[in-house]
């Protein structure tokens, strides 16, 4: 049986040189949540996005996916462990089709090799066709299944976020990891992407949302932890966040000068 | 295969002119059947490069030295060489080291995938104009090697190269003769004609298959972005080693074609300009885009003979001044530059709507 948490990490440290840029950070994130990580530029959020997903190697700290302990090392075998990611500033692959996209992200949930593919053994074809067959789920799930066989580059920006994270969902995530999808979206595009997170959870996935945008976490996170200078300054529901004094400060700076 | 179909237009037509170019050319003389023999060896190479730059977008500038291997290791097991170098190995083969090209195809596959893999560990993180450099270091210390292991034990027999290699054999047929077959004669440049016309398209299948396969399309996606392919749970490192030694199979084989072909082998064939010049058939053609390798290497391949014809009559214009060597190569430079100029992508680069759905559906090939 599974556990309630997905992510559970605790202790974690990153230091860049004369910064340390994460100091003890924890986060608990359960199963079907939505898990808001905000805070102020500067604050971390991205780091500790990196090291969860093993961009950038933790100087310390405990690591749990869906009750195995992993060591975020290699960014593949974090995919593998089941943490899929978008990034900040999207990173499609822009030559290739929105299909073939998400059908690259199948590539570690399937097997067959050079051998399958020269000769098209049985298994391999079968393979192909379940391949494309989730490919296409998936991308009629965020809603550009028509724009299958188009060239990623070419794509929307709004359109271009949501292969993203249909690409991301392909790899059968534990956990969705989001860093700032709505950045440099506007209003229109806004409430679409909280559509999609709402639908994402709605069909019992965790997904990790970094965001600068606070309304758009406020209204959408069931829990929220707030960074700070590299430190967890509050946790809790948004309502219980907001009210936060040390939180305000951090946002909207001290009274003293 | 409905895609490739598609791209090629009638099958049917292009099997026929194919098939039929030997007899076309023939009575030009066999030179010319021989340059169209060169054209698929290239057109072999071409597409075993396109593999590591088409595909997974590795720049890899020291491709010949794959194509040096195959053609070294058919010109040391097939030939007196080796037997005449050292007396124990005369002693185990009393009759001389003749391995039939069935055996010597794998073994230069294998050995060249082998050489593209250890070429291919140590530069793992090197990317664009660093991978170029350190692999054409790479095909460079093949060539040196090559051309210095006569001593101190006689190897590689030095810039005197390797011969007589022996000619290859198909079905107890030596293609070095030529083949009566009642109603016409086929001499043996029409022969090698055949054999190579065969690897091509068994190539050109084999790469087909690959660029729509989740292994193509992975070489693909790290071509792309290599974090996001690398967040997406490619291992990155395996794909490209896959990609390394897929694409050195290639060589390889081509290098033991061209050995039993030419008959002889030296380090000279394998310079760096030979690279170069694969590269820019890949390139000129159309990255990645199977046609378009294809006519980048047959232009480039059979351009400089054609040139010959272009070149004569424009020396005599310069009153004999100029060389004739440099002019074509003026002309060909010329050329690229052009191409270049119009048709950045390449001469048939990969058309902008992919019908990538079709070949997914029908399962073709």
């Amino acid at each position: 049986m599974l556990s309630q948490h997905v992510l559970q990490v605790a202790g974690v440290s990153k230091r860049f040189g004369g910064l340390q840029a994460l100091n003890d950070v924890h986060l608990n994130i359960e199963r079907g949540q939505v898990y808001g990580l905000i805070g102020p530029n500067g604050a971390g959020k991205t780091t500790f996005f990196n090291v969860i997903t093993g961009l950038y190697p933790a100087d310390s700290g405990n690591f749990v996916l869906a009750d195995q302990p992993y060591q975020p090392k290699d960014v593949h075998l974090v995919a593998k462990a089941g943490i899929a990611r978008t990034f900040q500033n999207i990173r499609l692959f822009a030559d290739m089709t929105a299909l073939e996209n998400v059908m690259v992200a199948r590539h570690v949930r399937t097997h067959s090799g050079l051998l399958g593919a020269i000769f098209r053994t049985k298994s391999f074809t079968q393979e192909e066709k379940e391949i494309a067959e989730r490919a296409h789920e998936l991308l009629a799930y965020v809603g550009i299944d028509t724009l299958a066989d188009v060239k990623a580059r070419t794509l929307s920006y709004g359109d271009q976020r949501r292969l993203e994270i249909a690409r991301a969902l392909a790899t059968d995530p534990q956990l969705l990891a989001l860093d700032e999808p709505a950045a440099g979206m506007n209003a229109t595009e806004k409430v679409q992407l909280r559509a999609l997170i709402d639908k994402i959870r709605h069909d019992h996935r965790t997904v990790l949302l970094i965001e600068h945008d606070v309304k758009l976490v406020m209204g959408l996170c069931d829990r929220v932890t707030v960074l700070d200078e590299g430190q967890v300054i509050a946790e809790g529901t948004p309502a219980h966040v907001q009210r936060d004094a040390r939180v305000m400060q951090a946002y909207l700076g001290t009274a003293q000068v | 295969m409905l895609n490739t179909n598609a791209l090629f237009g009638n099958r049917w037509l292009l099997a026929s002119v194919l098939l039929l170019l030997p007899f076309v050319l023939q009575p030009f003389g066999n030179a010319w059947v021989r340059i169209a023999d060169m054209s698929l060896l290239y057109v072999l190479l071409a597409l075993g490069l396109n593999i590591v730059v088409g595909y997974a977008g590795l720049l890899d500038l020291g491709y010949v030295a794959f194509f040096a291997v195959g053609a070294y290791l058919f010109g040391l097991l097939a030939s007196p060489h080796l037997t005449d170098a050292f007396p124990w190995i005369a002693a185990m083969f009393p009759n001389g080291l003749h391995l039939s090209l069935w055996m010597v195809l794998p073994m230069a596959a294998g050995v060249a995938a082998l050489f593209g893999i250890l070429l291919g560990a140590p530069t793992l993180k090197l990317r664009g104009d660093y991978l170029a450099i350190v692999t054409l270091g790479f095909g460079e210390i093949i060539r040196v090697f090559l051309n210095n292991l006569d001593q101190p034990v006689n190897i590689t027999n030095g810039p005197k190269g390797i011969g007589p290699i022996d000619s290859v054999s198909v079905f107890g047929h030596p293609l070095s003769k030529r083949l009566d077959l009642g109603f016409i004669e086929l001499p043996s440049v029409t022969l090698y004609y055949y054999l190579f016309l065969v690897l091509v398209v068994v190539s050109v299948v084999v790469c087909h298959r690959l660029e729509n396969s989740r292994i193509g399309r992975a070489w693909m996606a790290i071509r792309e972005d290599e974090i996001a392919a690398k967040a997406m749970g490619l291992n990155t490192r395996n794909l490209k080693l896959m990609a390394f030694g897929m694409g050195a199979t290639f060589g390889g084989i081509s290098g033991a074609m061209f050995a039993a072909f030419q008959g002889f082998v030296s380090p000279e064939s394998f310079s760096l300009m030979e690279s170069v010049m694969i590269v820019a058939m890949v390139v000129l053609g159309g990255l990645g885009h199977l046609p378009g390798v294809i006519l980048g290497a047959v232009l480039l391949a059979a351009l400089p003979e054609a040139l010959r014809y272009v070149a004569g009559p424009l020396q005599e214009m310069t009153g004999g001044r100029l060389d004739a060597a440099i002019l074509r190569q003026l002309l060909i430079s010329v050329a690229m530059v052009g191409i270049m100029l119009w048709r950045p992508s390449g001469l048939w680069p990969k058309p902008e709507h992919s019908k990538r759905l079709q070949s997914v559906e029908g399962h073709d090939a």
